[in-house]
């Protein structure tokens, strides 16, 4: 048998794993590996400016390609400073594998340098974790971790590896499980039989349903099974912010993303459907509002992967454990078979009364002479990309009008970060994904406040030649903030405007990038175009956007689904 | 409302700080709990009891605890026929042999054992259920001098066929 050491072990159990490209930073208690992975031709290693980007970036090279995402950093800060990413990544269900170094077995207790229990300070947000006491634990550590972290419902795996386990020095018999068999981990991935019988029962019999898909269609590739379906029963069909893409944006049936910022049809069809479908959604409180007040006359069916999710915000009439895309096939199979058809009667008038909302067109706009609105901002962008793009987005307004304003064709086509809200998120995200599709044009849409929480990452890119577009909403305030203090808080504006942002056009070019400033709505197709033509480049295009521009429609508080603001001076009848 | 969870998880290092992380974690609170490896010495069984105000709470602490990668199974034993123990040591301090009489009289009827001796302290072991520990320091705590107590938190076990097993 082959004689590695454990340093070599992790570089080659990665290998078996079958990847090629990890994101991350040396430090002291990593370095063995680092050495290793020097010796290793078949794995592309990304430095970063910050770990927490090196999280972000492989959360998002896996929201893009499915695959799981890998990250090597060292002790200590360098651990701890993975939090936010992978909390990030638990949020959203995203499989990562982070693999820490830790200071030597004998020191570990005693508060040695960069020593911080990494087991302890990751636990709430992970969703395992191992740590390596001897090198013959490292090959399977790594199996059970990916295999953790990719299935069932996925999210990140941490594996704490000491310095004196890594010892290129000693070295021991290698080889890497074929399989895993965890007695206490078996996901269940079909839906019970007689659930999938009462599902196409009360599907078909419902007079004003709902199809409400989120993250989880992604997630289990069931976007194929949710068009179908839809279809098949001309289903209205609403997306979370994280199932955007889960259905084709520009579809009839489409009515909109759902909850907070969500279309006026999308809430309403809600608030009176009969019943609600929900498929890998989970009912967040950025998509009930009040639940006490949510959608009284409807029968809700769900299926989740995690039954922790089922009956946990809304009680679920009819719950089914499994996965979304095998229990869909399910039901549609059993359609096919039952011949089950619901009553085109029925579903022709609720149609009729969604097309009475959809009439009120409550993303139209209005426009100005002086300023360039956000919204113009991500249509120009649509317009210039052709909906191909990958978009990735950080946290604020710029992240609810991209949501908006950008119909997402496919699934894995929109990364942002839906649970946690990170701001930071989307710089390193895009740079993820441009890794893993370099043929494909990948836009960050950003604002003035996240991008400064990672922009250390245009080093990176430079390094790398990783070219992204960076498409910033630049309104010189922490826009979302400011929107609640003008609604909520009386217009005072406590911290939430930044008189110092950067001249990024400088900044830009500082790392040897290309910057464009864009002040009038003349400048932004040009400018847009000349981005996404300058394909060997990272182009940061900075659009000076309306200050005074809100995100509507946005829910009223403490009120029910269909409870909105529709603009700055008008509200649905409470 | 009290419950009685009993949780099948893996003898692991961490396994026990997964589960009271979670409870912290998401507001559950912990009364009491207890745990030391099975007959299988891979695995552990832990006893935990808590206070939950609903059905729906208690649904989702089982669901959370499931979750765990290292649980492997999760059974509620409050609402089957069960038996549950607690294990109390109580030292008590006393003056005078009335009153020695009356600790060894009370440790009889409830049919404890005093487990040490010196010349004013009495160690008393006690095992049953919560109420009946509750009741015996109370009705200690008339005559002597309570000194020092500890409670080993409850263990359960379903009564009949019922069991937890991996």
């Amino acid at each position: 048998m082959e004689m590695l050491s454990g340093a070599e072990m992790v570089v080659r159990s990665l290998q078996d794993e079958g990847i090629e490209h990890i994101f991350g930073y040396p430090g002291g208690s990593v370095l063995d590996i680092y050495d290793a992975i020097f010796q290793s031709d078949k794995i592309e290693h990304f430095l970063v400016r910050h770990e927490q980007a090196a999280v972000h970036m492989a959360d998002a090279y896996s929201r893009s390609t499915g695959k799981v995402g890998c990250v090597l950093v060292t002790a200590g800060p360098g651990a701890t400073n993975c939090i936010t990413g992978i909390a990030t990544a638990y949020m959203d269900s995203i499989p990562l594998v982070v693999l820490s170094g830790q200071v030597p077995t004998f020191w570990i207790g005693d508060d040695a340098f960069q020593e911080t229990d990494m087991i302890g300070v990751s636990r709430p947000v992970v969703k395992h974790s191992f740590s390596c006491r001897t090198a013959e634990d490292i090959p399977k550590a790594i199996k059970k971790a990916f295999y953790i972290a990719s299935t069932g419902r996925p999210g990140p795996v941490v594996i704490d590896l000491p310095k004196d386990v890594q010892n290129p020095l000693n070295k021991f018999p290698y080889e890497y499980p074929e399989s895993v068999n965890l007695r206490s981990y078996n996901p269940t991935l079909s839906g019970h039989k007689g659930q999938i019988k009462r599902a196409v029962a009360a599907l078909v019999s419902a007079k004003k349903p709902v199809l409400y898909v989120g993250g989880g269609a992604i997630i289990a590739n069931a976007s194929k099974q949710v068009l179908q379906l839809a279809e098949k029963l001309n289903l209205p069909v609403t997306n979370t912010l994280m199932g955007l893409g889960a259905f084709p944006g520009e579809h009839e049936q489409f009515i909109g993303m759902l909850g907070m910022h969500g279309t006026y049809e999308a809430n309403k069809s809600m608030h009176n459907a009969d019943l609600i479908f929900a498929c890998g959604a989970r009912f967040d409180d950025r998509v009930t509002n009040n639940v006490d007040k949510f959608c009284p006359d409807a029968k809700i069916m769900h299926i989740d992967i995690d039954p922790t999710s089922i009956s946990k915000n809304i009680h679920a009439d009819l719950p089914i454990v499994g996965s979304v895309e095998v229990v869909l096939q399910q039901m549609l199979d059993l359609i096919d078979e039952t011949n089950a058809m619901n009553d085109s009667k029925d579903i022709d008038a609720w149609w009729s009364q969604i097309n009475e909302w959809r009439a009120k067109d409550c993303l139209a706009y209005q426009t100005s002479e002086t300023h360039i609105k956000p919204q113009q901002v991500i249509e120009c962008l649509y317009k210039v990309t052709k909906g191909d793009a990958i978009v990735t987005s950080d946290v604020g307004q710029h992240q609810m009008v991209a949501a908006q304003y950008y119909p997402f064709k496919e699934p894995r086509q929109w990364i942002n970060s839906g649970g946690a809200g990170t701001m930071g998120f989307g710089l390193p995200a895009a740079m993820g994904c441009k890794i893993a599709h370099p043929d494909r044009p990948v836009v960050c849409v950003t604002g003035d406040g996240s991008i400064q929480m990672n922009i250390q990452e245009l080093s990176t890119c430079m390094q790398y030649n990783i070219p992204v577009v960076i498409l910033l909403l630049n309104n010189r305030s922490l826009g979302m903030v400011k929107q609640w203090q003008k609604m909520f808080y009386g217009g005072r504006q406590s911290h939430s405007y930044m008189d110092s942002v950067p001249d990024f056009v400088k900044l830009s070019e500082a790392y040897n990038h290309i910057g464009i400033k864009v002040d009038t709505i003349d400048e932004l197709e040009p400018a847009l175009i000349r981005a996404f033509e300058l394909k060997e480049r990272v182009v940061f295009v900075d659009v000076a956007i309306d200050p005074e521009e809100h995100v509507y429609p946005m829910q009223v508080k403490f009120g029910s689904m269909e409870d909105m603001y529709l603009s700055k001076t008008e509200q649905t009848d409470a | 409302m009290r419950r009685i969870i009993s949780v099948l998880i893996e003898n692991e290092s961490g396994s026990l700080a997964r589960v009271v992380g979670l409870f912290a974690q998401r507001g559950y609170n912990i009364e009491s709990l207890t745990v030391s490896p099975t007959n299988d010495n891979t695995l552990s069984r832990m006893t935990i009891t808590t206070d939950v105000v609903d059905n729906a709470t208690l649904e989702q602490m089982m669901k959370q605890l499931h979750k765990l990668v290292d649980v492997l199974r999760v059974s509620e034993l409050t609402q089957t026929p069960h038996v549950e123990r607690e294990l109390l040591l109580l030292k008590v301090r006393t003056v005078g042999s009335e009153a020695r009489e009356e600790v060894k009289r009370t440790s009889d009827i409830y049919r404890g054992q005093i487990v040490d001796i010196t010349q004013n302290l009495y160690t008393i072991q006690l095992t049953g259920a919560g109420a009946k520990l509750d009741a015996f320091v109370a009705t200690m705590d008339e005559s002597a001098e309570i000194v020092e107590m500890v409670r080993s938190g409850v263990c359960g076990i379903a009564r009949g066929d019922k069991s937890l097993r991996a």
